[in-house]
């Protein structure tokens, strides 16, 4: 092979394999930072070795032995220079003492504990998310601050301490046991569906979606349906594919909001809708579902749908029964109240949606507003359709959602 | 029980390491009296993460006990291998149902007298 093809073998291996070597070097080596660093060295050392002995039967477990063997060079050279780490001497023998690749599924499993230890409670939700993305997805800061509209020294300060109280509140690096991971799971998943909707839906700023976030969202579902197939966990996965699949109908060209009533549905990604489909029909048949899975079984009744009109929206009231009744909030109660509304009539919907205002609840969001003008409009209320638009857009923080919202205004006089 | 409260930003270059030289000694005089038992610094507050338990369900997040209408009421000292242990333990003590368990790891200073009268 020419250089310049063990180069692109290599960029190749550093593309699908990067990750997972970290996640076993961490393991390993028991130290974020120089799992990073010796990480990279080892990518410089196949750069510079596998010419001469040409690209080892198994990459990723030539690359994971080098990085382990620059980590025990590298505590070698600092503890010669600074005795009070000699503590970190007990740490190299048990890196010695370990075999550098195991089983597959204990690689696999090193990939788990990554995204648990990052997904940790005792850190902060904004500090799990910016270490899940740069740690799990190999995102650059600079690219996590922008995805979130941060600076990067910003995120790259949360990183650093995030790392700092793993390391130095001893978070371990393993797999919680099965009657914590209930709960931790809960965790993981709120952090990948945070940085999908931040992708589907950004909470500001002048674009209406952010695909990269959105895409790193689902392969972190993808790999965590593979890892760990819980009910709720392909739950996820098939509500992110299936929101997904009407990514392009949902904005005009010019980037305008298209409500799922109006979309072009020709234009629906029919292989994530059946991937998550499928995904939805596992989730059901654990007798263990929650209310990703119910999302997603709303998402699913809508993909199949060939309109509004013959959309299914009894079965899609019953599904935010349930929903109401794993996670009772007022969103999920808004967003049956929609559902009534095109069931029973507008006035149904409108009843249930004042109810909400009533009790005090939603009174500063934005879509309740929305979905209260949009009913008024319906039964022919202007004056008080005009009143919940005008309340609505003194609220929406994202410009396209405010473009509609003026172009509604507009349309009533 | 003598608790020290303080900014962990009041100490200038230098005057935290003499601030842990001379309580160390404190610790000294004590002992020959008879009157120390136990003393440890804690480690900076970024390391603290809070242990409660409401309606059966525990909940954990990042950072220090913060309210301000609460009292403190005890400790426990306890070994843990790791932050899961120590959360464990925690969520097991009584108080955290109705109040805050803060987990902090302590600094281990080699030089201190025996722990125990």
């Amino acid at each position: 092979m020419s250089v310049e093809e063990i180069r692109q073998t290599v960029d190749g291996v550093y593309r699908a394999e990067s990750r997972r070597i970290f996640a076993t070097l961490v393991r390993l080596i028991g130290d974020f930072d120089l799992a990073e660093e010796v990480l990279h060295e080892a990518f410089a050392s196949a750069i510079e070795h596998w010419p001469q002995t040409g690209v080892p039967t198994n990459p990723r477990a030539w690359l994971v032995s080098t990085g382990r063997f620059k980590a025990i060079d590298a505590i070698r050279r600092r503890t010669r220079f600074d005795a009070s780490i000699a503590a970190v001497g007990n740490r190299l023998e048990e890196i010695e003492r370990s075999k550098s690749v195991r089983e597959e599924t204990e690689i696999e499993d090193d990939r788990l504990r990554l995204i648990f230890t990052c997904c940790h409670p005792a850190l902060a939700p904004s500090t799990q998310i910016a270490l899940t993305l740069r740690e799990v997805c190999g995102l650059s800061t600079e690219d996590i601050a922008s995805a979130f509209l941060s600076a990067p020294p910003t995120i790259a300060q949360r990183i650093v301490r995030g790392k700092a109280k793993i390391r130095d509140a001893k978070i371990p690096y393993q797999v919680p046991t099965l009657a914590d991971l209930p709960d931790r799971i809960d965790s993981v998943l709120s952090v990948i569906y945070l940085v999908f909707n931040e992708g589907y839906s950004a909470s500001s700023g002048t674009s209406l979606t952010r695909p990269d976030l959105s895409a790193e969202a689902i392969q972190l579902g993808r790999l965590l349906s593979e890892l760990l197939p819980d009910s709720e966990v392909l739950g996820l996965h098939a509500l992110m594919l299936l929101h997904e699949s009407r990514r392009t109908a949902r904005a005009s060209p010019n980037g305008d909001l298209i409500l799922l009533e109006d979309q072009d549905r020709s234009q629906w990604n029919q292989q994530q809708i059946a991937e998550g489909t499928a995904l939805v029909g596992r989730a059901l048949s654990s007798p263990q579902f929650g209310v990703y899975t119910l999302q997603a079984s709303i998402a699913a009744v809508h993909a199949e749908a060939p309109s509004t009109a013959e959309t299914d929206w009894a079965q899609i009231v019953a599904l935010y029964d349930l929903l109401l009744r794993a996670d009772p909030s007022p969103v999920v109660e808004l967003n049956r109240a929609v559902a009534v509304a095109m069931r029973d009539g507008p006035a149904s919907g409108l009843g249930l949606i004042e109810a909400i205002l009533q009790r005090g609840d939603l009174v500063d969001y934005h879509l309740l507003h929305a979905a209260r003008a949009d009913l008024c409009r319906r039964l022919g209320k202007s004056a008080e359709a005009r009143e919940s638009y005008r309340r609505a857009l003194s609220l929406a923080q994202q410009e396209p959602e405010r473009r509609f919202l003026e172009k509604r205004l507009t349309e009533l006089g | 029980m003598l608790l020290v409260y303080a900014g962990e930003n009041v100490y200038a270059e230098g005057e935290r390491e003499q601030c842990m030289a001379e309580s160390v000694q404190l610790c000294h005089q004590l002992k020959t009296k008879g009157q120390y038992l136990a003393a440890s610094p804690l480690r900076s507050v970024s390391l603290a993460t809070s242990v409660r338990i409401r309606n059966g369900k525990r909940l954990v997040t990042d950072g220090p006990f913060a309210e301000t209408s609460e009292q403190l009421g005890g400790y426990f000292l306890v070994e843990a291998n790791n932050l899961d242990e120590a959360i464990d333990i925690a969520s097991r003590i009584p108080g955290a149902k109705k109040g805050t368990v803060e987990v902090r790891p302590i600094e281990e200073l080699t030089n201190l007298p025996n722990t125990g009268a």
